[in-house]
């Protein structure tokens, strides 16, 4: 049984396990929508906000998830479990890196 | 004796998410050596061919990142003259009491302007690397369980104010700037690998935003072998890898970036040249930051630059 994760502004939907991170289902099936970080809850760079959903979650840094943002359900990609249909918002750092088309990137 | 003053790495500590997931991995996929757990509840590790008590020590926090890192020196009398140049130098130091780490010491600690709690300390107990000291076997069956790296060789440290951390370490402790790598605009340095022997680093910095910040702990393989094998068993346990296998162009060493369960990076890493104390210091330009990365790709990593713990 897998539920559909909905990643806003990459336009981007994949089936994801209840077993298996949103950033490890994603990442697994070559797709790009999350910045990808050290995959273990300690780097940030896969934060999203859940917009709609159910799930479950793993010990995650508190450098990168403050009290409010465990209440505005910020949390880090790659500890989060669906227990239903997602959608999810990128908000970590590299957020432009992967929501904007690479023709419009600035040069580096 | 050529080689006095700050010795070696002596330890890292490193905070994890999962104190036992955390131990399951160093002990039996890095392949690091428990050896003890005090009343705090921190984990003590060592290398297999490391003949201190411990190297590596993680602890349960709910944040990911590094603690402090510590340098071996010579004996008690270099350890107080340590502690009063840094003095001198307008480094508040403080003195942590023998014990306060198992079997180790009292230690010198300081706060680099980078924002890194450094520890110098002369005293850990040798507890012996498997094999006698008279007629010793070339390695133990310690070698064979896991990833098994020889020793805790350097971290990379990311913070801010480099120059300065770079003038405490060649001016206060000894150590000779082996390699740089310059800003874009030339005019200062992004990141710095200093030696204190003749190991090709034994701590570098890179210059970034946020203080106190864990790029990387470094682990010595033997051989280029070694490094693969270990990528083969980072896969069979579906570790988070980052770059390689490849070869660095800075330092000239074989390696491979992963991460542990918390996203900590650490490095199973081979080789580099031999750099003596009078040697000109080697300098890559930011546009070649890439080839010295990575030089068979010639590709700066996106994650390099950007995902610390």
């Amino acid at each position: 049984m897998t539920h559909t994760v909905s990643i806003e502004d990459a336009d981007v939907r994949y089936a994801c396990a209840p077993q298996e991170s949103l950033l490890s289902g994603l990442h697994r099936l070559g797709l790009r929508g999350i910045p990808v970080g050290c995959r273990g809850g300690g780097c940030g760079v896969c934060k999203v906000e859940i917009t709609e959903g159910e799930f479950s979650t793993r010990a995650m840094s508190r450098d990168h998830v403050s009290d409010d943002d465990l209440a505005h359900r910020r949390l880090l990609a790659c500890r989060v479990y669906p227990s239903s249909d997602l959608s999810v918002k990128v908000i970590g750092k590299l957020q432009k890196k992967v929501c904007t088309p690479a023709a419009d990137r600035p040069l580096p | 004796m050529a080689l006095t003053g700050v010795l070696r790495p002596g330890h890292a500590q490193v905070r994890v998410l999962d104190l036992e997931e955390s131990v399951r991995f160093y002990r039996d996929v890095l392949g690091l050596v428990e050896t003890g757990r005090d009343a705090q509840g921190r984990v003590y590790f060592k290398c297999w061919d490391e003949r201190d008590h411990n190297s590596y020590v993680i602890r349960e926090a709910d944040r990911a990142g590094i603690d402090f890192f510590g340098f071996r020196v010579l004996d008690k009398a270099t350890l107080d003259k340590f502690d009063a140049d840094l003095r001198a130098y307008g480094i508040a130091t403080e003195r942590i009491p023998a014990g306060e780490m198992l079997e180790t010491g009292e230690r010198v600690r300081f706060t680099l302007p980078s924002g890194h709690v450094m520890e110098l300390f002369a005293d850990k107990t040798k507890v012996g690397n498997g094999i006698p000291l008279v007629n010793p076997a070339p390695w133990c069956k310690a070698r064979d369980h896991g990833i098994a790296p020889i020793r805790l060789d350097h971290a990379l440290l990311y913070g801010p104010n480099v120059a300065e951390v770079q003038k405490i370490f060649t001016e206060v402790l000894g150590f000779y700037l082996v390699e740089r790598v310059l800003t874009p605009d030339g005019n200062a340095n992004a990141a710095i690998w200093l030696s204190c022997g003749q190991k090709v680093h034994d701590i570098a910095f890179a210059e970034y935003p946020e203080p106190g910040k864990l790029h990387h702990c470094s682990f010595l393989m033997e051989s280029w072998d070694q490094v693969l094998r270990a990528g083969d068993i980072m896969s069979m346990n579906q570790v988070a890898v980052d770059i390689g296998p490849t070869r660095h162009g800075v330092t000239r060493g074989c390696t491979i970036y992963a991460w542990d369960p918390s996203g900590n990076r650490f490095e199973t890493f081979m080789g580099g040249h031999l750099p003596y104390p009078d040697y000109e210091t080697m300098t890559w330009t930011f546009d070649n930051f890439g080839q010295g990365l990575d030089y068979p790709q010639r590709k700066l990593h996106e994650t390099f630059l950007s995902v610390v713990s």
